[in-house]
């Protein structure tokens, strides 16, 4: 052991770190390949794919109702908001769009909502968590509980909900669900108020975030970011507003806006986007008419379960539509929705036949990732956390 | 002389009992107090309330197996924990629990010694402790973990000038760095009413010194060297087993022993108004331990509220606002102790 080194011979050198894929705070299976100068970051290249199941491919070989599952595990935190981007899509390609009632449609906007308040939930606690606030990640999963629950008593599943179906909605409310959902819209607006009283003016927070992971206005959206990423930029873009579906044309609703562009505007934006929710749910659920809950179209839509049991027209039905599904028209379409993370879309191109040609799911936190460079460069290790934290990620969407 | 010599030892076994027992249960009453924070029940699963739960968490961690990286630095390795852990036990010998009483004709102190540095000595011990996660961070061969070390030492060092300059003001009040004659020292009452505890007259001291020694052992929100969502576990990332009780344990007796410094010093240590039907010495220990008590709940109450700092915000921190208040603190002192 007798090296002898001399001062000429030493070099600098950045550090490569390997940041995941099982790292507490990349949100799953992501690599971040960092290299590193001391503690700050002079690249970091995000690596995915190891959440790749290739739902996409699959989409080619089931026929459009089986695809609907598979749509759940894509952004397993909202699977009604996926859900509800398929089947409009695969609405609009049969062209059934104007044949789904109105109660229907309310429903999709509730349980949209809800998921969109539950992922909301799941972000701040772990974002939170990442920075290292403990408290609020336990918080955030209690109310996300009550949300886990009315998506149980609906459809029986918590996560992986698959609760919507071509031409409308699959039951309808089952006894009690509306109190539920009363009960939730009393007490969420109060314990919002209890997760920014312990970040939004906490100068620990404050510090952490402010002015960390900035992007402009013009990145953005040359970047292609959506949803809450680029309304943190100030740039005022939600599918909802732009392209509205369902009935949220009907529904008030503000679109909150922050102008800094750092992981704080993205902090406030998300905040805001709860409250705003809380209101859509609240307005949806007073506006909601009576009546059925899905489109009287034989060709597309199962019979109840008494009439497939009871009559010969619809025993015969049931089996021609699970075994045959129901073919599409050629063509093409593309129709999204506004997801918890951002635009969402689904592009369906049909030849014809009852499964789709091709499908491509536009996932929004693939998009959004691809900031992350921009927003980790000259940064210090400890601010990657952060900004993969507020970019609310989740990999089986980017993976799909 | 043999009872001199059994009376020290029996101090020195009950002294390290008390505080390993007390560690233990810090952990569980740390476990329940923030799960009654977060809304949830905390460890009641192993035994009457739970209260079984440092044992079964002793005993997995003791008998499970250690590993050793393959590329780490055995000897350094090896021996970082325990130039954590040593140290931090150390410096109990000279805290004092209570004012002494009389026994088989002699004098017993409630301590394990009387240092005429005892300040001094408690610092230093503290110190040594940052060696130990250096060289475990260097020592894995593992970048978070070197990152954990070189974050360690930075913070350790700079906290640590702070930490001494806010006892400063202490020392000028008391004269003294012997521990019982700073206890000593805030006895009595101001207008009869208010205790004359160092908390009042160096109360900038007491505030600098709060934050620097919730950042010399590592606590949130100043846990960024074992930052669990940043750097895994930072320097202990590749220790398991008795390697890593050995850092656990540390950390939660340097928490305790700086809290009983705190108290000490700025509290009046085993200082209180007497209860009756308890001897004095038990009566010390109450206080001391209550004391105690309240900056252990402070440690838990802010990692259960408050989000980690960045590593240039906590030496800004540092340099930029303590150091400068601690030594306006000593000033401000001085000139008060030559206008009386």
């Amino acid at each position: 052991m007798s090296a002898r080194y001399d001062i000429h011979d030493l070099q600098e050198q950045e550090m490569v770190l390997n940041m995941g894929p099982q790292h507490p705070s990349t949100h799953g299976v992501l690599r971040v390949v960092l290299n590193l100068n001391g503690e700050n970051v002079r690249k970091a290249v995000p690596y995915i794919g190891y959440l790749h199941r290739g739902t996409e491919k699959l989409a080619e070989v089931r026929k459009y109702y089986q695809t609907l599952p598979y749509t759940d595990r894509m952004d397993y935190l909202a699977a009604p908001s996926n859900n509800l981007g398929y089947v409009q899509a695969v609405e609009k390609l049969l062209g059934i769009e104007e044949d789904v009632p109105d109660r229907a449609r309310y429903m999709r906007v509730l349980m949209a909502e809800l998921a969109r308040i539950a992922s909301h939930l799941v972000w701040l606690g772990t974002h939170a968590l990442d920075i290292g606030a403990l408290s609020l990640f336990l918080y955030c999963f209690r109310e996300r509980e009550l949300i886990n629950d009315m998506f149980e008593k609906y459809c029986g599943a918590r996560l992986t909900t698959s609760m919507m179906r071509v031409g409308g909605m699959p039951a309808e409310l089952p006894e009690g669900w509306v109190q539920m959902l009363e009960d939730f819209l009393g007490i969420m607006p109060e314990r919002i108020d209890e997760y920014e009283n312990l970040l939004t003016e906490n100068p620990i927070w404050i510090r952490r975030t402010q002015g960390v992971g900035v992007v402009s206005p013009e990145d953005a959206v040359s970047l292609g970011l959506t949803g809450p990423c680029v309304r943190g930029s100030g740039v005022n873009y939600d599918v909802r507003r732009a392209r509205p579906y369902q009935v949220y044309d009907r529904l008030e609703f503000d679109v909150p806006l922050a102008t800094e562009g750092d992981v704080f505007s993205r902090y406030q934006v998300r905040v805001a986007e709860m409250r705003q929710s809380l209101r859509i749910l609240r307005q949806a659920l007073d506006q909601m008419p009576e009546g059925p809950w899905v489109a009287e179209l034989p060709d597309y839509v199962l019979p109840s379960k008494v009439d497939a049991m009871t009559s010969i027209e619809g025993q015969t039905r049931h089996f021609v539509l699970t075994i045959h599904g129901y073919k599409a028209p050629p063509g093409e379409v593309y129709k999204a929705v506004e997801g918890p993370k951002g635009e969402l879309g689904y592009y369906i191109v049909s030849d014809g036949d009852s499964k789709a040609y091709r499908m491509h799911v536009r996932a929004p936190s693939y998009y959004n990732l691809a900031a992350l460079p921009l927003m980790c460069e000259n940064r210090p290790v400890q601010d990657v956390v952060a900004v993969i934290g507020s970019l609310d990620i989740v990999l089986g969407e980017v993976d799909r | 002389m043999l009872v001199d010599l059994l009376i020290i030892l029996g101090t020195i076994l009950l002294v390290f009992i008390a505080v390993l027992t007390g560690m233990a249960y810090l952990t569980y009453f740390e476990r329940k107090v923030l799960a009654r924070m977060q809304s949830r029940i905390g460890p009641n699963r192993t035994g009457p309330l739970g209260l079984l739960q440092p044992v079964a968490d002793g005993v997995k961690l003791l008998t499970k197996e250690g590993s050793l990286p393959a590329k780490a630095d055995k000897a350094v390795f090896l021996i970082a924990p325990v130039m954590v852990f040593v140290p931090a036990l150390l410096a109990w010998a000279a805290i004092p629990f209570g004012p002494g009483f009389t026994a088989f004709g002699r004098q017993i102190g409630m301590r394990i010694a009387d240092l005429n540095v005892g300040l001094i000595y408690i610092l230093a011990m503290g110190s040594i402790g940052v060696y130990g996660i250096v060289m475990a961070g260097w020592a894995s061969n593992n970048k978070y973990a070197l990152l954990g070390g070189l974050r360690s030492s930075a913070q350790v060092i700079s906290y640590e000038a702070t930490l001494g300059l806010s006892l400063i003001g202490v020392l000028l009040m008391a004269g003294s760095l012997n521990l019982s004659e700073i206890v000593a020292a805030q006895q009595g009452t101001y207008f009869g009413l208010i205790p004359r505890w160092f908390v009042l007259p160096q109360i900038l001291g007491f505030a600098v010194f709060l934050v620097s020694a919730i950042a010399e052992t590592n606590r949130p929100p100043f846990d960024l060297p074992e930052a669990e969502s940043e750097l895994v576990a930072g320097f202990h990332v590749e220790y398991g087993g008795f390697g890593f009780a050995m850092f656990f344990l540390a950390e939660y007796i340097s928490m305790l022993a700086i809290s009983a410094l705190a108290s000490t010093v700025f509290l009046g240590g085993w200082l209180g108004p007497s209860i009756p039907l308890l001897p004095d010495a038990l009566e010390g220990i109450f206080w001391f331990s209550a004391k105690m008590a309240i900056f252990i709940f402070f440690y838990f109450w802010l990692r259960a509220t408050l989000p980690r700092f960045r590593y240039d915000q906590l030496m800004s921190l540092c340099w930029k606002i303590m150091l400068p208040v601690a030594l306006l603190n000593i000033v401000l002192t001085g000139i008060i102790k030559l206008a009386l």
